[in-house]
């Protein structure tokens, strides 16, 4: 047996099996599944139509050489360059694409019936998002070069939104609808996040750092920390409604600054219970760290025990303790859509509505920026901490 | 020392139960809540059921987190699976990013309201702390163990469920118990799709404005989190000792 083995395995391998999964995946999704839906309002189910009837016989010809360039290079290209141009090309072609059938399959001036992407398209955008990803992945870009990466993709993102080439669309339409809440709830969304981040910095760093100077209170605080943790998010809200409002009532100064029982105030100090854990936990942790011969012989040089902390230890813990405000942006940024059930607003104001109104395009209009926040933090925070542990 | 903790586990475990099966004996501790004579104990539904439904839910999506988590680990660090290594550990790094909500909207159109997109929800943010570990405690095995496994003559089927996986199983519970901790907050979200669960009792309370069914639904999921937690970790300690000495 493992004589026959041998050789088999050395043979050279010709198919790469990411691109063959893939190359399956999409093809299957392109066969059965519509590459849009034609709904005559947003509720009710629409008619599905696939590439060959939602776009032009040339359009359509071109998106599908497109796909079966890029499915090639997937399957024999091994440098991941050549597999990361493929895919992206292909990715703007589908998008243009999908643009242009929303542009078509829409009577001019209706502004009732919608097109929506299908699960085609949504498949396909997968699938492409995948080898882009792996061919990222295996190319292994600098901190400075995935930063610079993320900022072009925004751009590109935001610029193509703003052409109007994909105005037709559904998720767009219900954008064009609400654009002036959709501001409103973004700016709110990114306040609450990094409001109660802020805050839980500011107490959380000395707390850290007590709690490595005192080492008898870290369990108990920790342990405080571990089961606040617990308590789901709705109903932590929910519980600080109560005493906020009262706070609120018993003092008209505080309910002048806003603070008041529903709202965005709960939310913050919620977001702020549950974001001191890691950061604290990772200061401590960061701060235990740092050798005990690089405290010595920066006390034995004749700092003080405050030089002692700025320039050696929190500098050397400061990867850690990035890291630990990453973990708080990215759980806060979901969390703050959860706010919206207490009317402390933010995106998920659109996520709820719409699945009061089984409306997916209002649901979307919620999640898709909400992802993209962030993943963006996350990006950034990573290529900082990486950048910060290599000096 | 060892005995307080056991004792205020036991405390909190006969708390949850006696709580859940005869909520009213409480009421006077809820009581003082609640406005204009509302109920200070949740009325529209029966307790009990709605934990074991809460409960049922969390365990039943773990359980297939589980099973395609470590299939998936244990793919990807097979010869014939190295292709999707890269890939993998970028993608769980990117689905941490996912808020919990945003997934459980997305499935709700797709599916349709009920259990079927909170499980699904769960399923799928349950997958990426198990994965993660699992990856981990297969690829940081000693290299004298492997070694000594090939030089045994061990069979590839024989070293991964004789020697990697009790080796990685340590890991592999640890990340079950985030996710089963992080699932049991989570599935309270789950009621704003009609899912059965505590978010009921909370959502309950949100709506009549009753911080009394607030606190009850808050306090015994807070409660389940905490004891699962503890269970788990009970779990890990005699299993990881049992390996040990094996």
């Amino acid at each position: 047996m493992s004589a026959l083995a041998a050789p088999l395995t050395a043979a050279p391998r010709r198919i790469e099996p990411l691109g063959a999964l893939l190359t399956l995946a999409g093809a299957l999704a392109l066969t059965w599944l519509p590459f849009v839906l034609v709904k005559a309002n947003r509720i009710v189910p629409g008619t599905p139509l696939g590439v060959g009837a939602a776009l032009p016989p040339a359009v359509a010809g071109g998106l599908i050489v497109l796909l079966v360039g890029a499915a090639a290079v997937g399957l024999c290209v091994g440098a991941p360059r050549v597999r990361l141009l493929a895919a992206l090309t292909a990715l703007a072609g589908l998008a243009l694409a999908v643009g242009l059938a929303g542009s078509l399959l829409t009577p001019g001036g209706n502004r009732v019936v919608r097109v929506a992407p299908g699960g085609a398209f949504w498949v396909v955008l997968v699938c492409l998002g995948l080898l882009a990803t792996d061919a990222l992945t295996r190319l292994r870009p600098r901190p400075l070069v995935r930063v610079l990466a993320l900022g072009l993709l925004l751009g590109i993102v935001v610029a193509a939104l703003a052409s109007g080439w994909f105005d037709h669309l559904s998720i767009l339409r219900e954008y064009a609808v609400n654009a002036a809440r959709f501001a409103q709830e973004l700016r709110r969304h990114v306040l609450l996040a990094f409001g109660s981040l802020l805050a839980a910095a500011l107490v959380g760093l000395p707390l850290g750092i007590l709690c490595h100077r005192v080492p008898r209170l870290r369990p108990g605080v920790l342990g405080t920390l571990n089961v606040i943790q617990t308590i789901p998010a709705i109903a932590l809200f929910g519980i600080l409604m109560a005493p906020l409002g009262a706070l609120a009532g018993g003092f008209p100064a505080l309910q002048r600054l806003g603070v008041s029982g529903i709202g965005a105030a709960p939310a913050v100090v919620a977001l702020f219970l549950y974001s001191l854990l890691p950061i604290v936990a990772n200061t401590a942790s960061g701060l235990a760290r740092v050798s005990r011969a690089a405290v010595d012989a920066a006390r034995g040089m004749g700092m003080t025990h405050w030089q002692v902390l700025r320039g050696i230890e929190l500098r050397l813990a400061l990867p850690v303790i990035i890291t630990g405000v990453r973990v708080v942006l990215v759980q806060n940024i979901g969390m703050v859509t959860v706010a919206a059930l207490i009317g402390g607003g933010g995106l998920g104001t659109f996520v709820f509505q719409g699945i009061g109104q089984t409306a997916i395009d209002l649901v979307l209009l919620g999640a898709i920026p909400t992802v993209a926040l962030a993943f963006s933090s996350a990006v950034l925070l990573d290529a900082l901490a990486e950048t910060l542990e290599r000096r | 020392m060892k005995h307080g903790p056991l004792l205020l586990r036991g405390l909190a475990l006969l708390l949850l139960v006696s709580f859940v099966i005869a909520p009213q004996r409480f009421a006077p501790l809820f009581a003082p809540l609640t406005q204009y004579g509302a109920p200070p104990i949740y009325d529209q539904g029966n307790l009990l059921t709605l934990t074991l439904a809460h409960l049922g839910t969390v365990c039943l999506a773990a359980a297939a987190s589980t099973l395609i988590a470590v299939a998936l680990a244990i793919l990807v660090t097979r010869q014939s699976g190295r292709a999707f290594l890269p890939l993998s550990r970028t993608l769980v790094n990117i689905g941490q990013t996912f808020p919990p909500v945003a997934v459980l909207a997305i499935t709700v159109p797709l599916v349709g309201f009920g259990e079927i997109p909170t499980l699904i929800a769960l399923f799928a943010y349950g997958l990426l702390p198990i994965f993660e570990n699992t990856l981990v405690g297969l690829q940081t095995l000693p290299p004298a163990v492997t070694e000594a496994a090939d030089g045994m003559g061990l069979s590839a089927r024989e070293r991964l469920f004789s020697v990697e996986l009790p080796l990685a199983m340590p890991l592999i519970l640890e990340g079950i118990r985030l996710s089963l901790v992080i699932n049991v907050g989570t599935a309270t979200i789950g009621s704003t799709v009609a899912a059965k669960g505590l978010g009921e009792v909370i959502i309950a309370g949100l709506l009549s404005n009753n911080t009394a069914f607030i606190l009850q639904g808050g306090l015994v999921t807070a409660l389940m989190a905490v004891l699962l937690y503890e269970g788990m970790l009970a779990v890990e300690r005699r299993l990881c000792r049992s390996v040990r000495t094996d």
